[in-house]
Formats: C-alpha cells, structure tokens, sequence
C-alpha cells in the first residue's frame, strides 16, 4: 500500500519533505497528524473494498471464512458466478449495461438539445423554464414511483414492449428525469463557450443544427462525459424503479437481482455476491477515478449555481 | 467560477436569418425519415388505444403528434425545435406521474380496489363459478384468434359455436367448419391449437371461460381436457337493477353502499371491489388510527435525524480531512485523495450490500474479526440499526464531501489568508471568520441537495435493513429504521395488500417536506451570499 512509500512517521528521523530540517515535534504538529488522519480514514474507506476483494476470491463458500482477509485465493466464486441459471448473473450485468448507457446516451443528448436552446436562444418563456428546471429537479422521479408503476402497467396492457418487465419501458422512464437534472448545469457550461464562434460560424453559412453538432456539442465535451457518468452511475444504482418495472428473473438489473439474491440467504450466498459486486464495480470505479476531475468541476459549477 | 458568468449570447443572435436558409437535402431528408418515424410509431399507437376503446388518451397522443409535426415542419419555432423531445419525456415521467400521484392519493386504489365496478362484478361472477350438476358435455376445440384463446364449441344438439372470454360463444357458419365425426374441428378465422401448443398453455385454458350469453348469469364453457366442456355457472348473481350482488349458496345480499365494494348487511365485504375517489381519506387515516399514527411521526422524525446526521457528520469529516491533507508540503496527499474518494466511486447500492455482510450478526467480519467473535445485533436491534445506517450512510457520502470542501478551500484566494495573518490573525481564527464562512456559502447549495437526497435515501436504508427491525403493536408493517420514501415502497409494493392510495397520500407528505426545506433553505443561502 502507499503507507510504505510514505514518511509515516519515522521517529527521529529528517523527513525529506521540507527542505529546511524540522524537529519531530515541530514536523508531527505540522504534517505529522496529516498522514496519521489521512491514514485513519484511508483505512475506513477502504477496508469495506478489501474485505468483499477478499471474500470473493475466499472458496470457503460462506461469510464466515471470509473473516481472515486473504486466507485463501481462488476465482471458484467467479465461476460458480455464471453457472447457476437461477441466478442469471450475465443476464443481469448486459440489461444494466443496456440500460445504463442507453440512459446515458439520452440523457446527454436531450440535456445538451435543450441546454442550447436555453443558452443561444432568446424566447419567451426562456426564464421561468430555467427556473422550472431547477424546480423540477428538486423532486427525484422515485417519489412518484407509485404513479410510475400504474402508469406503466396501463401502457403495458396496449403495448406490451414498453410496459412493465421491458427494459425500453425502463429506460423511458430515466429519460423523463434526463432535463430536470441536468439541463442547468449544461447550460452553465454552454454559456463559457463565446458566442462569437457561433456568429463567425453563421457568417461562413452554417445553419443552427451544423453550429450544434458540429462545433458546439465539440467544444462542450468535457460537461457531456460528466452528465453522461454521473446519469449512468445514477440509473445503474437505482433499484426502487427497476425493481417496480422489472419483473421477470432473466430481465432484472444487477441492483434488484444482487440484493434479492445477498438478502434471500445473506451468510451463504455472500461470497458469490461478492465476486458479482467486484465484477459489477470494476467498470463504474475505472471510469469513474479516469474523468475524477471532470467530475469534481461538475460537481462543485452545478453547486455554485 | 465560469459557470457564475451571466449568460452574454446576444440577444438578436437566432433571429438573424439562420433558419431562413433553405435548409440542404441531407438535413431536410434526415428530418423526413425521423418524423415519418415518429409518426408511424404514433399512428400505431392511436389505433391500438382506438381498438382498446382508450379515446381520450388516443386524442391527446394525436394532438401531441400533430404539435410535434408542425413544429418541425415549420420554418421558425426554433427554440421549440431544440426543447420537444426533452419535454415530452419531461411531461409524461416527471410532471404527469407527479400529478398522478396526487390523483391517486385521493382514491382507494390498490388490491381489491384495481379497477372499475363493472370489472368488479365481471370478476366476482368469473371467480365462483361451479359446475351445473348434470349439465350435457360439449366437444370442442381450443383455438386461437385475433381476441386470444377460445372455445369452438359443438352443442350436444350439434350446433357448432366459438366465443372467447371476452366475446360470447356465437353460432358459425357451417360451411367455413371442418368436422371430424361430429366434433368441429377447425373453422375459418381461427387456428386450432395442435397437442404440445395445448399442453404449454394448459394453465391459460384450464382458466378459461366463456360465456354462454351476454348475461353472464346464463353460465360459461369451460374445459379441463380441452377436448370436453362442461356449463358453469356462478354462484353470485349480480341484479342490474337493484345493483345488489346476491351469493345463491348463502342467500346472502351485497349491496354497493359507497365504499367502493360490495357489502352485506352485516357489514361483510366481499373481496374484489373498485376504484373510487375517497377524499381526504387517506390522509386521515393516521390520525384515525393512532398507533398508526405515532408510528409515522416517529418515521417522520428519524427521516429527518437521518438526513441531517448523515449529512453534518459527513460534511464535517470531509471538511476535516479536506484541512489535513490540503497542506502544499505534504507528500503523497494525491494517493490518500484518491483512496479516500473510492467509497464514491464504488456503486452505491453495492457499497449497502457489502456493510450488509460486514455487519452480519452471527457471522458478519465487525462482530467476529473487530469485536472479537461478538453477537452484536447491528442490523436488528432498533437503535444499533439506526447508529449502523448513519456510519454506513457517511461511508457512502463523506468523499463528495471531502471533494467538495477541498474544492471550495482551494478557490478561496491566498491572499486572504495572508492578509489576516499580517493583520496578526492566529490559524485558528483565520480559520473560522474567514475560510468557514466563505466555504460555507460556496457548499450551501450542496448541503441543501445532499440532505433532500438523503431524505429520500431509499437504498442504503432498504438494501439493510429493508426499513426494519419491524415495530411492535402495530398492524402495518412499519420499521424502525424507515425512511418515509421506504414506507412508501413498502405501503404500495410490498406485504399482503398493497394499497397504492395510501402510499401515494405518503408520497406526497415527502414532497412538501422537500418543496419547503428547498424553498427556505434556498433563501436563507441568497441572503448568505448577499451578505457576502
């Protein structure tokens, strides 16, 4: 671990980081308890991680032997993983995956659609439809799951395909939340980008779509990736809609199947779980610490807001 | 901040001439295709609603349509242009269900209440069928048709006949019937249905019944074999008009007295009723049940507990580390920064799932490997559970803190720092009348979204504890460490009956409580950054 590599506290030793050299006292006052903090919460953070590490590579086959971390290496949860049919685990990760980037995808598109109109246009209407936007987000869509859920099973009875246990159904669903929560901090970034390349553009006789697509959506970039993860990192987590809208055991998402199948028999099916959930949030985690700061910009400019 | 920037775009900017260009054939023929898409997909959907006799819904799908065609067939409109496809989404998912909820909150919809009175009465007399003792046995058919399954029925007289559940048996033409001996076989319009399609759908045509007349007190076919079909008839009787529902083996009458279902004189009712609107019903339904009641005021409150703690504590612990480790001498702060923040990267639903099995009473790695092979009961004593959803929730929520708050410490200038400590400021008050403040107002806004998040925070809550350990001395299954959002799913999708008006009444509880902790919360923050 990183511990290693770092002047803990060597007592009594010169600590290379600053130049001058500084007593221990002096050093543990200043930068000593720093590391010590900073190890103490990197140790709660973290040991959940290890913990279900080591209990899906631990064959034991129940929580209990997963109590010794790394007792034992094995990737025998990993197969057993994908060989029951009653638990269709690579079912579950494609309709998650389905479901997550096609929301995303959308959700991307449709903000970035409007958040031009609310950043480039002048309308009536244009100022109390920002401020509805801010309005509407405050109120999450799992609120209304109760109308969701009727609603979806009046659509169901005409067409089937995108009623209840559809997964189109579902991602329909997420794109109405696809405006509320995004569109404002879009508009935000869109309005850093000058106006006077979409003029000098105009001038060279490009129409509003090509400005769209071709130079603004470009130059926005950045604040899409971010909408685009954190949609996908919200709609992958979300279990109280799909687990209304989904039904049927081969169309479910890993957060409704993981949890029934963890909660059903917690201490005997857990190291399989665990081996579901290190496979589940290795995609989600990698990309995730890759556009870190894209994230933290967006999160800290929608706050400002 | 670039975002703080007031929006500059001149104002004349759209108008000028960019939409009068003829638009080129690419655009023009990208836009025929995707609207002649939409419109194929609308026209389907009008006549299918059409058919199901849905006129209201399939007029307001026409008038969408025709909205949408003319918007983009029109030259100008272009704002509209840019906002349709995100508003659609917007009004069905986000504002119709809110006002649909608030719909449903005033009806006893939910189990036994699903649908209209006529489906009701249909439904009882459907559901108590028996057989008419010594009634002559029908041959028949099991086919299949535009209406789903039916029967094609030979009478004992030989008269030959189909209906489905829906469409009373009607005699055929029997030049478009193919016998076999004296049992119809087949017949035009209609496939009959071969052994191994019989033997897959053997629950659907054990259930089937059809009438025998429009007045379904004449009886129904129904088949067990699929090759012989007996008269049923119901034992409940529906009389028109006295609108009283009369069970034949009892004698007994139900009458429809308002409350949505059928009830005898003795204040029976009988399963199956029907939608109405109730009033304020459910929303009197705590104060007319007082244990009820004390139950949701204590949900009430650790909701808000719950929402606060998590969000002081985490606030505070992020803040905190945000401190230790924002120091420009120290060394490899980057790695603890980023170990720090995996909690936040890793899926949330699976960070509950893994305290889940860390906190496991009799097997859990904290009870045996942390307190020494103890039976402490985390998850199921109601205060421990309680304790355990709040570390778990700041596990989950303390890195966006941390993020933040070394966001807003690092954009507030140096020199303020400086000038302080020339004007002889100690660390300490630098700190807390100038950095806190100014952080302060920068976070506000998260702060408010973060708490009207946790109030709602239905996965940490379920994923654990499914809002249990169940409390005492009530009927309903409420728990301890239920958030109102979890008694919401618990009231309309969990447990015996579900009751979807009751659960939407509790829905909209939340969205006051949400609407104004974000009205006065939003306001005090203006005047914070007025001040400034």
């Amino acid at each position: 671990m990183s511990i290693d590599s770092n002047p803990v506290a060597p007592p009594k030793e010169r600590t290379p980081v600053p130049q001058p050299r500084m007593r221990f006292g002096k050093w543990m006052r200043e930068l000593g308890w720093r590391h010590l903090v900073g190890i103490a919460v990197v140790i709660f953070a973290t040991f959940p991680l290890v913990y279900v590490l080591s209990a899906s590579l631990n064959p034991g086959g129940t929580l209990t032997g997963s109590n010794v971390l790394f007792r034992e290496l094995s990737v025998q949860n990993y197969v057993d993983l994908f060989s029951d049919p009653r638990r269709p685990y690579g079912a579950w990760f494609a309709n998650t995956m389905i479901v997550g980037i096609a929301t995303s995808i959308g959700t991307v598109f449709l903000g970035a659609l409007a958040a031009y109109a609310f950043s480039r246009m002048r309308f009536t209407g244009r100022r109390p439809g920002l401020l509805a936007l801010i309005i509407v987000q405050m109120f999450p869509q799992l609120l209304a799951v109760v109308a969701i859920y009727l609603l979806m099973r009046g659509i169901g009875e005409v067409f089937p395909a995108i009623g209840l246990d559809s997964l189109i159904g579902l991602i329909m669903v997420y794109l109405g939340g696809a405006l509320g929560v995004n569109t404002y901090l879009m508009y935000g970034f869109f309005n850093t980008v000058p106006a006077s390349i979409d003029e000098a553009a105009k001038l060279d006789g490009a129409g509003h779509a090509r400005i769209f697509f071709t130079i603004i959506l470009r130059l926005v970039a950045p604040i899409l990736a971010v909408i685009g993860l954190l949609s996908f990192i919200g709609t992958t987590s979300d279990f109280v809609l799909s687990s209304v809208i989904l039904t049927s055991p081969d169309k479910l998402t890993l957060a409704v199947g993981l949890f029934r199948y963890v909660s059903e028999e917690t201490s005997t099916n857990y190291p399989v779980f665990a081996a579901g959930a290190v496979l589940a949030a290795i995609p989600v985690m990698v990309l995730f610490l890759w556009l870190q700061k894209y994230i933290v910009s967006g999160l800290t400019a929608g706050a400002v807001k | 901040m670039t975002t703080k920037s007031a929006p500059k775009a001149p104002a004349k900017a759209p108008k000028r001439g960019i939409h009068h260009q003829p638009p080129s054939m690419r655009v023009l023929a990208v836009k025929i295709v995707l609207l002649s898409l939409v419109d194929a997909v609308a026209v389907f959907a009008m006549s299918a609603l059409f058919f199901k006799g849905d006129y209201a819904v399939a007029g307001i799908v026409l008038i969408v349509t025709l909205l949408v065609n003319w918007i983009y067939l029109s030259p100008g409109l272009l704002p509209a242009k840019y906002l349709t496809p995100g508003l659609i989404f917007l009004g069905i998912f986000q504002i119709f269900v809110i006002v649909y909820s608030m719909i449903i909150a005033f009806t006893n919809y939910g189990d036994g209440h699903n649908s209209t009175k006529e489906d009701a009465v249909a439904s009882i007399v459907l559901q108590n069928t028996q057989r008419v003792e010594g009634s002559p046995a029908y041959r028949v058919t099991v086919v299949d048709g535009l209406g789903g399954l039916g029967l094609l029925a030979t009478s004992p007289e030989g008269e030959v006949l189909v209906g489905t559940q829906e469409e009373p048996l009607e005699p055929v033409d029997p030049g478009a019937v193919t016998l076999e001996g004296e049992r119809a076989v087949a017949v035009e319009g209609w496939t009959s249905l071969a052994m191994q399609d019989i033997l897959q759908r053997q629950q659907e045509i054990a259930a089937l019944q059809v009438p025998l007349s429009d007045d379904l007190a004449d009886g129904f076919l129904r088949t067990t074999d699929a090759v012989n079909a007996y008269v049923f008839e119901s034992t409940f009787v529906y009389d028109e008009a006295a609108g009283t529902m009369t069970d034949t083996l009892t004698g007994t009458v139900y009458e429809d007295r308002g409350n949505g279902a059928f009830e005898s004189a003795d204040g029976q009712q009988l399963g199956t009723g029907w939608q109405i609107f109730v009033g304020g019903q459910n929303f009197l339904y705590p104060f007319e049940n007082p244990r009820y009641g004390g139950a949701l005021l204590s949900v009430m409150a650790w909701t808000f507990a719950f929402a606060i703690l998590s969000v002081g504590i985490s606030f505070f612990l992020g803040l905190f580390l945000a401190i230790a480790l924002n120091d420009p001498r120290m060394r490899s702060k980057q790695v603890y920064r980023v170990l720090s923040i995996l909690p936040y990267a890793f899926p949330s639903f699976l960070g509950a799932l893994v305290w889940l099995g860390l906190l496991n009473t009799e097997f859990g790695f904290v009870n045996n490997a942390i307190f020494g092979s103890a039976d402490i009961p985390w998850l199921t004593d109601p205060w421990l559970a309680k304790v355990s959803m709040i570390v778990v929730n700041v596990w989950l929520g303390f890195p966006y803190m941390f993020l933040i708050c070394l966001g807003a410490l690092q954009s507030i200038p140096e020199e303020l720092t400086e000038a302080a400590a020339v004007d002889g400021a100690t660390g300490w008050q630098v700190f807390g009348r100038i950095k806190f403040p100014l952080l302060l107002v920068s976070t506000a806004p998260l702060l408010i979204s973060s708490f009207a998040f946790n109030f709602n925070n239905f996965n940490t809550i379920y994923m654990l504890t499914r809002g249990g350990p169940r409390m005492q001395g009530i009927e309903e299954n409420v728990g301890h460490t239920d958030l109102l959002i979890t008694l919401v799913y618990k009231t309309a999708f969990e447990g015996g009956t579900r009751d979807y008006g009751l659960a939407a009444a509790l829905s909209i509880i939340i969205f006051i409580v949400v609407a104004t902790v974000s009205a006065i919360a939003f306001r005090r923050t203006k005047a914070l950054e007025d001040l400034n």
